[in-house]
């Protein structure tokens, strides 16, 4: 009932000094524009923020637990893969 | 001291004190959750309100009362706010259609109070119309919420209006202090803000489906201390500890 007409939205916000918003919590509402007012009212309300993202939560598409295998432990053993391990020219060096 | 000056004032904080009093009594009865934090949010910009204007008048009056006297140890005689703002809170429908025609007087009220020549209300205006912008927006998406919605909502919304209806015309109501007011420009003129607040009004509730009530009858008398009988059980309640143990802080 609460879901049918209150989904759930995922709220962003953006700190006064932060450069991207940051998952900080979720809520529900009716549509955009009252999550939007939601979020400003829950999540806000002690400057917390100056930006507000708000997103339907089923219009994310999140990774599944149980692929967590395959999707992520394959890159443990390829640490070549970080920067670190390329060596930089001497011509490059200051 | 200028005792229209004061009534003026006082006024102003009385109509946030106890429009703010009503909106608290939501928490923790809101339909929903996000619904209760926001509503308690509006309610306490309102006491924020109300502490700064109480504050200016008991400075006006110059007897040495405090904001706390005034909100607290006044019998209901002394209190000078719309009856608007005192009727109980009835369902969800009757608070928003209230909140809605008190932001938008209030939105038309503090844009003019900004060019005031009184510095400390002009000062208090700047801060108030912030919060009141987004109290009336928050407000309007209800009442367009509400009568557009379903058949209930429609309905519920359509009979708070008409029953709050014949409680407007005291927003506009001029009085001696009003004239003195309006007249060395510390408030703006009391006509030119009903017809603002009618279009505004009147354009969202045609946008929400909503009917424009017919006025029957006028009620008023709240701006010299004559009140509903919700008035005294609002009061009992809110100054209670104050009344029960004088002083008391905590």
């Amino acid at each position: 009932m609460l879901e049918d007409h209150l989904p759930l939205w995922e709220v962003f916000v953006r700190g006064r000094r932060g450069l991207d918003h940051k998952h900080i919590g979720s809520l529900h509402a009716s549509d955009a524009s009252q999550a939007m007012k939601s979020a400003r009212d829950t999540y806000t309300r002690r400057q917390e923020g100056i930006s507000i993202w708000v997103v339907k939560a089923d219009d994310i598409h999140a990774s599944q637990f149980e692929n967590n295998a395959s999707f992520f432990d394959p890159a443990e053993d390829k640490v070549y893969r970080h920067p670190t391990f390329y060596e930089v020219p001497e011509e490059l060096k200051l | 001291m200028n005792k229209n000056h004061y009534r003026y004032v006082l006024r102003l904080g009385d109509n946030a004190l106890i429009l703010g009093q009503r909106m608290t009594e939501w928490c923790g009865h809101s339909p929903f959750l996000e619904e209760d934090i926001a509503m308690a949010n509006c309610a306490l910009d309102h006491i924020g309100r109300a502490r700064l204007l109480l504050s200016y008048a008991g400075e006006i009056e110059g007897e040495g009362r405090s904001e706390d006297d005034l909100a607290f140890i006044r019998s209901d005689r002394e209190f000078e706010n719309f009856l608007l703002c005192e009727l109980p809170i009835g369902d969800y429908a009757f608070t928003m259609a209230r909140q809605y025609l008190l932001d938008t007087y209030h939105y038309h009220l503090f844009t003019g109070l900004i060019s005031s020549t009184d510095v400390t209300l002009s000062a208090i205006a700047h801060k108030a119309i912030k919060e009141t912008t987004y109290h009336m927006n928050r407000s309007r998406d209800w009442v367009l919420r509400l009568g557009d919605g379903t058949e209930e909502s429609h309905g519920r919304i359509q009979i708070a209006l008409e029953r709050m209806w014949n409680y407007t015309d005291e927003l506009f109501e001029v009085d001696s202090v009003d004239v003195e007011m309006a007249a060395e420009a510390i408030a703006p003129d009391p006509e030119l803000l009903q017809s603002r607040w009618q279009a505004d009004i009147t354009a969202t509730l045609k946008k929400a489906t909503l009917v424009v009530p017919e006025k029957k009858w006028s009620l008023s008398g709240g701006r010299d201390g004559l009140h509903t009988e919700a008035m005294g059980y609002l009061l009992s309640e809110m100054q209670y500890l104050q009344r029960a143990y004088p002083g008391l802080s905590w």
